[in-house]
């Protein structure tokens, strides 16, 4: 081997990682991955990229929040307060919002990424499960996601009740309420995690450990084991030309796609700190210090946990006597509902493989209508969510737009049973209307617009057809589980020259295929007369 | 990374081969090594240097030029900019919006600036990899097999059934050792039946004013503490806190059975902990004689003695019984009959 003596300065480092890791081929593999690209790849994204700002505003935010229950006069520099009795936690909030330099801006864009983090979670969830993504070879990062939802939710909450402030105060007397609720062993599970009774002086100190090294560390590992996963099982794709299971079409990591994920990291850290600088979130100072006298009309939690307080509001008053013992109404939306729509989340890729009989591994995704069933279960699931996180709301409903509030409660208890089951109709047949008309221009071809007089004296739509078509003028394709154009501007080279977000990319060079195109289209008597038996030539 | 073995292309790759070749044409061979062909690569702008290019490359300077002023006006307003909180004076609220402002003009110029670069300057590419999915070959399914097998037979754990059950002994008080510390959170339930309030124990405000009847006017309703020494902490106000409702003139109350005697000529008093999930319930109508929790919306009627009449909560307020002392005050006349706020397993009825 004659390798050149004179090494770069680049080649050297290389060298003595290498000599010390033996690591080329693994550089070379990692750099030239191959990622599918696809708009809704982004969600899990917006989620690690959401949880990796959380850390970073989460530890500076740490350097002076004090979770302590101690009772202090405050003395800062917010004087509408000052004076007032009031825990460490929330004195040091003040702090943070007041007298710590940009402090405020880091709770803020910690608050906010926090809903962030939640609702990317909850989409990309929504994404995977509507195309099938958590088929086998995938229920494991199924679980784990469930898991991570779970745990970012939990999270969210031992959050925003750090600050013992009026809002987050209330919240944990119902947290309170939830867990005395259990049968049997309610009473002991509260005061585990109390330490006394309500509100006892322990809780502010162990939900922030729980916050800021339990949870966080839980969430970290499975955030590391849930994209090792990826990495290794290889990003789904749609179908697509080209695309099969056995292969994965895209972008190499390097340099491709590592700028572009990159650089969507920045935007996604940018648009959270345009947000928390220029819209408000939890004003604690406005809510004043916890007291467990007072509450505010119009409370509301974090979003994520609205869906737990509709059902709380909807659930009817039945209080259950046992002999001597006593099952809460707070126990069944709260302790009991949540674990049946979680583990029904959990168990739902094994459900479909036993149900369908489908046990094939899946690297190719599914358009939601391709499968009916499923869209419209999770259209049904999602409805059952929207009714519960609506009713989380139902007093600021009522009272915005001067609604009785009973009526609301009403409206909530009879939705939650009858718009699942109508969701689900009209997803199934919207899927199937959908399907059918893919068939339909499958075999018609793309309606031109143009209406043609035959001369036989008929009037006739002519049909562009997207291949070959028979003796009869269907067209020969197979639906493929990949979009099918529908309209002119979306064939051939003209779907390429529709590009562009807010307005069409047009490139010249496109422009001028695409009239090309279409001119070789025109000519075609094949358009005219798609979906109709040729003439008999004579 | 996974597919370490044999799935490499096997192909004839010489180094010297390799390193005649143009980096492109390299950089395509080195990816078949790991099964990535690139099938199509074409440069943005094939000719180089034409008005096109130069605008998109303008565009990302522009980007990242916005980064770096975004972030030097952000330390500039760090420092300059007014930010301490003055009642009347509003300047210091500027602080934290250009703050974000600068921040994310900052953040948000490199991002699209290289998210542009890639989409707009670099060449576009369509490359395959192929995957290796689904299970590994026989051969090493069997030969892990044999070496798990073997390993467990080295240990002849299957037929030392002495060790087998000692071990799986030692494994479960092993596994309640781990658990067993967490002994230390436990707490017997206690103090969930009772609350400060005793016979004689005067009613204040939350100002520690005393209150006499004439305090309220008619219809009128007030929150009222045990007047004990630690009587507005937390800790007791969570439990004893109390509405004290003087009703209008023509208003009855149809009393608890038991309870007739509970209140003293138009006054009565309630626990204000909602007994559906502890909220206060603080919202009252005077009109109808509704009390509103705002957390979960049960509603309690007063002039049917605070039973749920819509809403969640399935239990009316419990209430205390009171009079007035010798020297005009309001009193207590004991705890609460039955324990205040949501139910529970063992909840006394």
């Amino acid at each position: 081997m004659t390798l050149p003596t004179t090494e770069t300065r680049a080649e050297k480092a290389a060298n003595w990682f290498d000599d010390r890791l033996t690591i080329a081929p693994v550089v070379r593999r990692t750099l030239g991955k191959v990622f599918p690209d696809h708009w809704s790849f982004m969600m899990g994204e917006i989620a690690l990229y959401s949880f990796i700002i959380l850390l970073l505003t989460g530890t500076y935010l740490s350097f002076f929040f004090d979770p302590s229950m101690a009772e202090v006069h405050y003395d800062g520099s917010y004087s509408p307060l000052r004076g007032i009795e009031m825990s460490r936690a929330y004195d040091s909030t003040l702090d943070i919002s007041f007298d710590v330099r940009g402090g405020l801006l880091m709770r803020q864009i910690h608050h906010w990424a926090a809903l962030l983090f939640v609702a990317a979670m909850t989409v990309h969830m929504l994404r995977t499960f509507f195309t099938g993504g958590f088929r086998k070879p995938r229920e494991i990062n199924w679980l784990l996601g469930v898991g991570l939802l779970t745990l970012g939710i939990v999270e969210g909450f031992a959050g925003y009740s750090l600050p013992d402030d009026l809002l987050s105060g209330t919240g944990l007397r119902i947290a309170h309420a939830i867990m005395l609720s259990i049968p049997v062993v309610g009473t002991w599970v509260a005061f585990a995690v109390f330490g006394a009774d309500f509100p006892g002086t322990e809780i502010i100190p162990r939900l922030y450990i729980v916050h800021v090294l339990l949870i966080p560390g839980i969430i970290l590992a499975l955030i590391a084991v849930h994209v090792g996963l990826v990495v290794v099982q290889m990003h789904t794709q749609f179908p697509g030309p080209g695309r099969t299971e056995r292969n994965v079409v895209g972008e190499r990591m390097y340099p491709l796609y590592a700028a572009k994920a990159g650089g969507f990291f920045f935007l996604v850290f940018g648009v959270m700190a345009l947000l928390s600088g220029l819209v408000q979130i939890n004003p604690v100072w406005l809510y004043g210090p916890y007291n467990p006298a007072q509450v505010s009309a119009g409370t509301q939690p974090d979003w994520y946990m609205g869906f737990l307080d509709g059902s709380i509001r909807l659930f009817p008053a039945w209080e259950i006597r046992l002999f001597d013992y006593t099952i809460s109404p707070v126990f069944w939306p709260t302790v009991v509902l949540p674990g049946i729509l979680f583990t029904l989340l959990a168990l739902y890729p094994f459900l479909e493989a036993r149900l369908t009989g489908d046990r094939a591994s899946h690297n190719l995704l599914q358009r939601p209508r391709d499968v009916p069933v499923r869209m419209a279960l999770g259209a049904m699931a999602l409805t059952f969510y929207t009714v519960l996180l609506i009713s989380g709301g139902n007093d600021i409903i009522a009272n915005k737009f001067d609604i009785s509030l009973n009526a609301m409660i009403w409206w909530g208890r009879i939705s939650l049973i009858l718009l699942p089951p109508v969701a689900y109709v009209a997803t199934y047949l919207l899927c199937l209307g959908l399907q059918r008309h893919d068939r339909e221009v499958l075999e018609h071809g793309v309606e031109t617009g143009i209406i043609k007089r035959l001369p036989s004296g008929e009037f006739i739509e002519v049909h562009q057809p997207l291949g070959t078509v028979d003796e009869h003028g269907h067209g020969e394709l197979e639906y493929a589980g990949s979009p099918v154009p529908k309209k002119m501007n979306r064939l051939t080279s003209a779907a390429q020259r529709t590009r562009g977000f807010l307005w069409p990319v047009k490139e010249p060079a496109e422009l001028q295929a695409r009239s090309d195109t279409e001119r070789a289209l025109e000519e075609s008597d094949e358009r005219q007369l798609a979906g109709r038996p040729r003439e008999p030539e004579l | 990374m996974s597919h370490d073995s044999g799935t490499h292309r096997s192909q004839p790759l010489d180094v010297e081969e390799l390193e005649r070749l143009p980096m492109e044409e390299r950089a395509k061979v080195a990816s078949a090594v790991d099964g990535v062909n690139i099938v199509h690569r074409r440069e943005r702008f094939p000719v180089p240097g034409t008005k096109a290019e130069r605008r998109a490359e303008r565009a990302v300077a522009a980007c990242f030029l916005l980064t770096f002023l975004g972030a030097v006006a952000f330390t500039v307003a760090y420092v300059v900019l007014p930010w301490r909180y003055e009642s009347g004076n509003q300047s210091y609220a500027w602080f934290t919006p250009v703050l974000g402002l600068t921040m994310g003009l900052a953040l948000l110029g490199i991002g699209f600036g290289v998210v542009l670069w890639a989409k707009w300057l670099m060449p576009e590419e369509e490359t395959v990899q192929d995957r290796h999915g689904g299970r590994s070959p026989e051969l090493d399914r069997r030969t892990a097999a044999a070496v798990a097998v073997d390993g467990l037979a080295m240990t002849g754990l299957a037929r030392r059934s002495l060790l087998q059950k000692t071990l799986g002994l030692s494994a479960l008080a092993l596994g309640a050792l781990a658990v067993i510390p967490f002994g230390g959170l436990i707490k017997k339930p206690r103090g969930l039946v009772q609350t400060a309030w005793r016979d004689g124990v005067r009613l204040m405000t939350s100002d520690r004013r005393l209150i006499r009847p004439g305090d309220i006017q008619a219809g009128g309703i007030a929150t009222v503490f045990p007047a004990v020494q630690d009587g507005l902490t937390t800790q007791v106000v969570a439990d004893s806190v109390v509405l004290l409702i003087r009703l209008r003139p023509g208003q009855t109350v149809r009393a608890r059975p038991g309870q007739e005697d509970f209140g003293w000529q138009d006054y009565l008093a309630y626990s204000k902990i909602c007994t559906h999930a502890g909220c206060p319930a603080s919202l009252y109508e005077q009109q109808t004689g509704r009390l509103l929790c705002p957390c979960h919306q049960s509603q309690f009627d007063l002039l049917q003695d605070a039973t749920p009449v819509f809403g969640p909560a399935a239990r009316p307020l419990p209430k205390l019984a009171i009079t007035v002392d010798e020297e005009g005050y309001f009193v207590a006349r004991g705890d609460f009959p039955e324990p205040i706020g949501p139910s529970y397993w063992e909840r006394p009825s």
